[in-house]
């Protein structure tokens, strides 16, 4: 078990959170016009990098608050957390 | 009585060549576990192509063919899912034989409990659809499941009380090295080349995705360049890190996936427990190893390790469904890299590039569905032609809505 640093209430153990898969997945600006495609990609084609990885957690026993962070799924470091709504970090080697 | 492992038997003293690769071939087939070696094998017994290389980055077999929990049933509900691991189970009944070698197929059934009044239902729908579809399976009241495993704690006065279970007596295990070597000696009898150590970096493609005209000419690898009349991707977990080599992206995921053996006991254990609501699922080895399982870490990983308080979970479960092993050891745990989808079902077939076929997301259903992948993932490589039993799992059915969704018949999370 590791510990994650939710940016709201600090270092707290990972069984505090909820994983919430890959960050920055933008809902479509004019749903109506997607295609059947467009739509697939959206709601099933996900980044599933062998490295730092850009992805949402819930402190879901905790604050309650979502955050996102980059994380190396090959290590499982937190390599940077930061809210909702921040830019992410430059991170070398990201992909997403 | 026969001592636990006295069945076993001797290490062969001939396993296979180790060859250079040649600079071209008619098939090549990239991951050398379980499913890469049983295509190869299928290549040549039933189509008899052998200008085969089966590249495998590390030792042949030693992904997740190594580290499965080595359980074979084909009681999944959907159709689909029923047909390829049906054809599965069967090819097991049968493989020692066409293997030409002893890989220890010991069809002890398979027990899933219900828990809830939904489990009860679901569990007797899904034996109905089972029946159907010619699977073997019945509806077993506590009774009857404590009469086939009596270390099963079945009382009332547990957190998630025995409601019942479903059984299919033909489920089994299988030793899952033995299988993998004896897939990979029949493929080098017949002059398939196993490359081990053989990592793919890359592709070298011609023509476009966006006309339809993209083809792999060849596969750059840590020993040289291989040219390739077809390519088939078998590398489990990390089939999306080749995939974004040629900028084909899907919705697979990778997930830790934690195993874990106990000590040596004597045989207590008579069949394969799996439990989806409290999530564990054991048998014992052959040696007498209990063998355990959970559900998938959360998060994305190719670490092939994973968190300990799902092991923590896992083992609380255990110890209040079998009272018997509060006194085992745990002597090992490690993770295998389960690709997944949102519908739990794999991926099996076409690519953008029309000479690539690809073969992934089989989550925690892989091992079990070894002989049935092969023989149909030959079959469409020979023909050209999409195996019926494979053509369910096309990439495209997340754009045209046919998912499969097999969380309901599949043992853990994914």
């Amino acid at each position: 078990m590791q510990l994650i640093d939710c940016p709201w209430c600090g270092p707290r153990e990972e069984v505090e959170f909820h994983y919430g898969g890959q960050a920055h997945v933008d809902y479509p600006a004019k749903p109506a016009e997607l295609t059947d495609e467009q739509w697939a990609r959206f709601v099933f084609f996900r980044d599933n990098p062998k490295g730092p990885f850009a992805e949402r957690w819930n402190h879901s026993v905790g604050c309650r608050r979502w955050f996102n962070a980059v994380r190396d799924t090959h290590t499982y470091q937190f390599l940077a957390v930061y809210k909702i709504g921040e830019n992410r970090p430059e991170i070398p080697g990201a992909r997403t | 009585m026969t001592p636990p492992g006295a069945d076993l038997p001797e290490h062969p003293d001939f396993l296979w060549r180790n060859p250079e690769p040649k600079r071209s071939y008619d098939v090549v087939i990239i991951g050398g576990g379980g499913h890469g070696l049983a295509t190869a094998h299928y290549l040549a017994k039933n189509h008899g192509i052998t200008n085969v290389a089966v590249l495998e980055k590390g030792w042949l077999a030693g992904g997740n063919m190594a580290r499965n929990t080595t359980l074979i049933r084909s009681n999944y509900l959907w159709d689909e899912s029923a047909a390829i691991y049906e054809h599965a189970l069967k090819l097991w009944e049968g493989l020692e034989d066409d293997l030409g070698y002893p890989i220890l197929f010991s069809q002890r059934g398979v027990l899933n409990l219900a828990h809830t009044e939904q489990d009860v239902r679901d569990s007797v729908r899904r034996v109905e659809a089972n029946k159907l579809n010619g699977v073997d399976a019945e509806w077993l009241e506590p009774d009857d499941v404590a009469k086939i495993c009596p270390i099963l704690n079945v009382s009332e006065d547990i957190r998630y009380p025995v409601l019942g279970a479903t059984y299919q007596p033909r489920a089994g295990i299988a030793k899952h090295d033995y299988v993998a070597w004896g897939f990979a000696r029949r493929a080098d009898e017949a002059g398939i080349d196993l490359i081990q150590d053989c990592e793919v970096l890359g592709f070298r493609t011609e023509g476009s995705q966006a006309d339809g005209t993209a083809r792999v000419t060849g596969v750059r690898t840590s020993r040289g360049d291989i040219a390739c009349g077809q390519v088939a991707l078998c590398a489990a977990g990390h089939t999306s890190t080749l995939l974004d080599e040629l900028e084909v992206s899907t919705p697979l995921q990778s997930h830790p996936l934690q195993a874990l053996v106990s000590e040596l006991l004597e045989p207590v254990h008579p069949t394969i427990v799996m439990s989806n609501a409290v999530h564990v699922y054991v048998s014992q080895a052959h040696k007498g190893e209990l063998v355990m399982g959970a559900g998938v870490d959360s998060y994305n990983g190719y670490g092939q390790r994973g968190a300990f308080h799902i092991i923590e979970r896992q083992m609380a479960a255990a110890v209040e469904l079998f009272p018997v092993f509060a006194r085992a050891h745990l002597l090992r745990s490690w993770a295998g890299i389960v690709d997944t989808n949102p519908d739990a079902s794999p991926i099996v077939g076409r690519t953008p590039y029309a000479n690539v076929l690809v073969n992934a997301g089989w989550g925690t259903g892989g091992f079990k569905s070894t002989p049935g992948l092969g023989w149909c993932l030959a079959h469409t490589i020979a023909t050209g032609e999409l195996h019926p039993y494979i053509a369910p799992f096309s990439l495209d059915r997340f754009v045209t809505g046919a998912l499969v969704d097999e969380h309901g018949a599949a043992g853990v999370a994914h």
